[in-house]
């Protein structure tokens, strides 16, 4: 009986939220000792589903069956009951303990009341022994790795006994190798007998791993089919509902005059150290200038510098011959520069504002949108509209507030806002992140209009194959210097990777030169 | 469009619930110590709205809660919890005077907007400190604010006893600097209503425009609700911060000035800190940081307010009781956010009936 074998059956499955569904008749079933792709692009449904499966939502209608057993989790804690446990994409970890005690938060150990901390330690290790999840049971969150986080989390769902564990889009924080460590994590947990749904529009994760994978777009689920019989363009369309281009469509850079010149950049992070540590760099009109790195090396305070927004400790930052070392923002913006924020939520919109004022949120101030300190709301609204038509950003009308909007709306706003000033240099840091394919195709496809537009793009990303695929020259950052700038055609993943883990560019060279034994002459300069 | 009329009117809706809610509980209260609560509350409205009189004293009161409530609104809304309006009220008050006693005998149309301009302008600076020192300091604006509210008593405690007045009450100022007008003053059968509520009429007008309409107040909402995103936008975080506090103290100070020569005509030793300046906080926050309905709420206090002292007379209940029905009631007002919790909680769970029935 194949039927017995669904350790998960959700059937029909409605969500309304108001007159919107985010749910509409969604089927999922997930087999035993499976990996369950869930794909699908931002807003599809995906994360309303698995808060119906994990117990924080009810759905309107549809039937849920855990092993057979027709149930109603109608809290986390039902779920968690039914062995369903969850894998957050924002860790609920507490940064000022240990591993050990995290995990056992909720579920502690004690005799008398006191908490037996080496009795959990052991139960910690033991699970962590078993599933060849390496982490320290001692060791403080603060002080790990993202990856090492991330194990932590997912031991924090093993100790509470799931079988059933949910990945919410796993690998947005990792690196390249953190990443391959979590597939091979996520197989031997199966291997031992759990089933495994991951959330995801990644499409080579999921054909690196998945089973079977069930596609959901616009809160209805479109087939489920097995991954290894199905191709990452047959997904994408699958996904997003017509074809789309996954390479960027693009003609070889035209490179001029630097708009952008560092020389000896330092900049100190909040607690005093040294997060840039005397950048040189130059960013050239018409080339877009990719940033790779692993998160924490010192991209983001760069790039915080570049835009104002952080004092520049020493040396200095040239904008279109202008001299804009710690300047106002304000100042460097009409200088010439649009930014595109890495947080896009905290830096780059005022969400309970309207997207009109978003949308006319570097520009509010100056003719015509404002006169002798009114604010012309017409003008304002007039090209808020014009934006949203040009930039196809989706929303329900310009006076929806911000949040209102699906996060790659939100981002395409942004984007219009920051191009449409015709900046001379666009900087763009993570302007991808938690987006889905369509969106994702839409942005790069900007970003290399920018450059086509012989002006300079910065784009920093800690995906690779983004930085990979848009930018002509990538600088890889590490430990708060850049170690190498190589160009974007003569590199490969793996040397990027291995740039990126601080591998000397003269040995990363040569390993891949090992493995590959052809000979690439990706150095153009290096440090 | 559907969820906008939603929300407008759940901002109607909530405020009303709350002040129902505040009259039911102040009733309850009042039947479980004995008393009566329909002839109380009757004798409070029938007091206030069955005389000119006493009509004329809740405005009069309206008036000035108006501005503390404005005031304490625009530092709020730019994040700020300027728990000073009433020390800045009393620096308005107290320079006011100062100016209109020192200068009895300028023509009107110079002495009064002499004597208001003083009073805005040194609410302003009371208020404009704790900005400055917030902006260039990271200091505490609650922790300031509240130290200058003594500071503010004392010192006016000080200058009345020593420079101003020979006790302490100081002179009446002359009719020069008077914001009493003869024509309200026999429409309201001699209460103290003056012009000081047509001043309050055009800033909340004035309020609304500047917050909605200039640059200036956009940058003021935008710092409230995201810091972050309006530096990145080149906004000036220090530059709006000390702009709110200034805005908020002058909105005080203006009121400090009205009530000094328009409701006492003179200026006296206060044992505490004005609660007309803490009164302010509940307004606003009733009020939802609109002016208009902060201009509405500033009215429910001041009927409310006035409205109490008849319940010892007319209805028996003791002072302290109604002091205790008022302060449920403002209570109530206050704890608003509760109340939209409930309302959420009951209709999205009408929401959920209706659909599973389906």
């Amino acid at each position: 009986m194949a039927q017995t074998a669904n350790v998960i059956e959700m059937i029909g499955i409605t969500k309304e939220f108001g007159t919107f569904r985010a749910n509409d008749d969604v089927h999922l079933d997930v087999k035993k000792g499976e990996i369950h792709a869930l794909l699908g692009e931002n807003g599809a449904g995906k994360s309303t589903l698995m808060n119906i499966l994990s117990g924080l939502l009810e759905p309107t209608s549809g039937t849920i069956k855990v092993n057979g057993q027709e149930v109603q989790i109608s809290s986390p804690d039902v779920a968690n009951k039914l062995g369903i446990g969850m894998v957050h994409q924002h860790f609920m970890l507490v940064d000022k303990f240990t591993v050990a005690e995290n995990i056992m938060l909720g579920k502690e150990k004690h005799r008398f009341g006191f908490i037996d901390a080496k009795e959990a330690e052991k139960d910690v290790q033991e699970l962590s022994d078993r599933y060849g999840l390496k982490v320290d049971p001692k060791a403080e969150i603060a002080s790990i790795t993202v990856g090492m986080q991330q194990r932590a989390e997912i031991l924090k769902t093993l100790y509470r006994g799931a079988d059933i564990l949910i990945f919410d889009e796993p690998t947005g924080v990792l690196t390249p190798q953190e990443i391959d460590e979590l597939m091979g994590i996520m197989k031997a947990l199966v291997k031992e007998g759990k089933s495994i749904i991951l959330i995801t529009h990644k499409l080579d994760e999921i054909k690196a791993v998945a089973d079977r994978c069930t596609v959901i777009r616009r809160g209805k689920s479109i087939d489920t089919v097995e991954v290894a019989t199905t191709s990452q363009q047959e997904l994408a369309d699958m996904m997003v509902g017509r074809s789309v281009s996954f390479k960027v469509d693009k003609k070889p850079a035209n490179p001029q005059e630097p708009v952008l010149v560092i020389k000896d950049l330092v900049v100190k992070e909040a607690r005093g150290f040294d997060a840039v540590k005397k950048i040189s760099l130059e960013v050239k009109a018409g080339e877009v200038l990719g940033i790779a790195g692993v998160d924490g090396n010192g991209q983001s305070e760069l790039i915080q510098a570049i835009t104002g927004l952080t004092k520049v400790d020493s040396g200095t930052i040239t904008l279109d011959g202008k001299d804009i070392t710690n300047l106002k923002p304000r100042h460097i913006t009409e200088t010439g520069l649009g930014h595109i924020p890495e947080d896009r939520q905290k830096y780059g919109l005022i969400l309970p504002m309207r997207l009109e004022e978003n949308i006319s949120l570097q520009t509010y101030y100056q003719k015509p949108y404002s006169k002798n300190g009114f604010l012309q709301h017409d003008k304002v609204k007039e090209q808020a509209k014009r934006l949203i038509k040009e930039f196809d950003v989706r929303t329900q009308s310009e006076e929806s507030p911000a949040a209102a909007l699906s996060g790659g709306n939100q981002q395409k706003a942004i984007i219009a806002r920051e191009i449409d000033r015709n900046p001379s240099l666009l900087i763009a840091a993570q302007p991808t992140r938690g987006l889905d394919v369509g969106a994702i195709e839409y942005i790069h496809k900007r970003l290399v209009e920018q450059r086509d537009n012989g002006k300079g793009v910065i784009l920093m990303s800690y995906e690779l194959d983004e930085v990979m695929n848009v930018s002509d020259r990538i600088a890889v950052m590490y430990d708060g210097n850049i170690i190498a700038i190589v160009n974007a055609n003569e590199t490969n993943e793996k040397e990027l990777g291995l740039l990126m883990a601080g591998v000397s560019p003269e040995k990363a060279h040569e390993e891949v030169k090992k493995e590959t034994g052809k000979e690439s002459e990706s150095f153009v300069e290096s440090k | 469009m559907l969820k906008v009329s939603r929300s407008k009117l759940d901002n109607l809706l909530v405020p009303i619930f709350s002040i129902i809610l505040g009259f039911v509980f102040g009733a309850i209260l009042m039947l479980f110590f004995g008393y009566n609560p329909i002839t109380a509350y009757e004798a409070m409205i029938m007091g206030v709205f069955g005389s000119p009189y006493f009509l004329g004293e809740a405005l009069r009161q309206a008036t000035i809660l108006t501005f503390t409530g404005l005031g304490f609104a625009i530092a709020f809304k730019a994040g700020f919890f300027n728990i000073g309006v009433s020390g800045q009220l009393l620096a308005g008050w107290v320079s006011a005077i100062w100016v209109a006693l020192a200068f009895p005998d300028l023509p009107r149309l110079v002495l009064v907007p002499l004597s208001i301009g003083a009073g805005v302008l040194f609410g302003a600076i009371w208020a404009g400190i704790a900005g400055f020192l917030r902006a260039y300091f990271g200091t505490s604006e609650v922790i300031v604010t509240i130290m200058l509210n003594f500071t503010a008593l004392h010192t006016t405690n000080y200058i009345i006893r020593n420079i101003l007045a020979v006790g302490n009450t100081t002179e009446r100022i002359s009719e020069n600097a008077s914001l009493r007008v003869g024509w309200l003053t026999d429409l309201t059968a001699g209460s103290r209503l003056n012009m000081g509520f047509f001043i309050a009429i055009v800033v909340v007008i004035l309020y609304w425009i500047f917050m909605t309409h200039m640059t200036a107040g956009f940058e003021i909402r935008a710092v409230g609700l995201n810091p972050f995103a309006s530096t990145y936008a080149g906004m000036s975080a220090k530059k709006n911060i000390i702009l709110s506090m200034v805005i908020s103290g002058a909105l005080a100070g203006l009121g400090g000035a009205i009530h000094g020569m328009g409701t006492f005509g003179n200026l006296f030793t206060q044992n505490a800190l004005p609660n007309i300046g803490f009164n302010g906080i509940a307004v606003a926050l009733l009020g939802l940081g609109n002016p208009i309905g902060i201009f509405f709420s500033s009215i429910l206090f001041g009927v409310l307010d006035v409205g109490a002292g008849f319940m010892p007379n007319r209805a028996g209940v003791p002072d302290e009781m109604a002091s205790i029905v008022i302060a449920a009631i403002i209570f109530f007002v206050g704890a608003n956010y509760l109340i939209r919790l409930v309302l959420n909680k009951v209709s999205t769970n009408k929401a959920v009936q209706n659909e599973g029935g389906e």
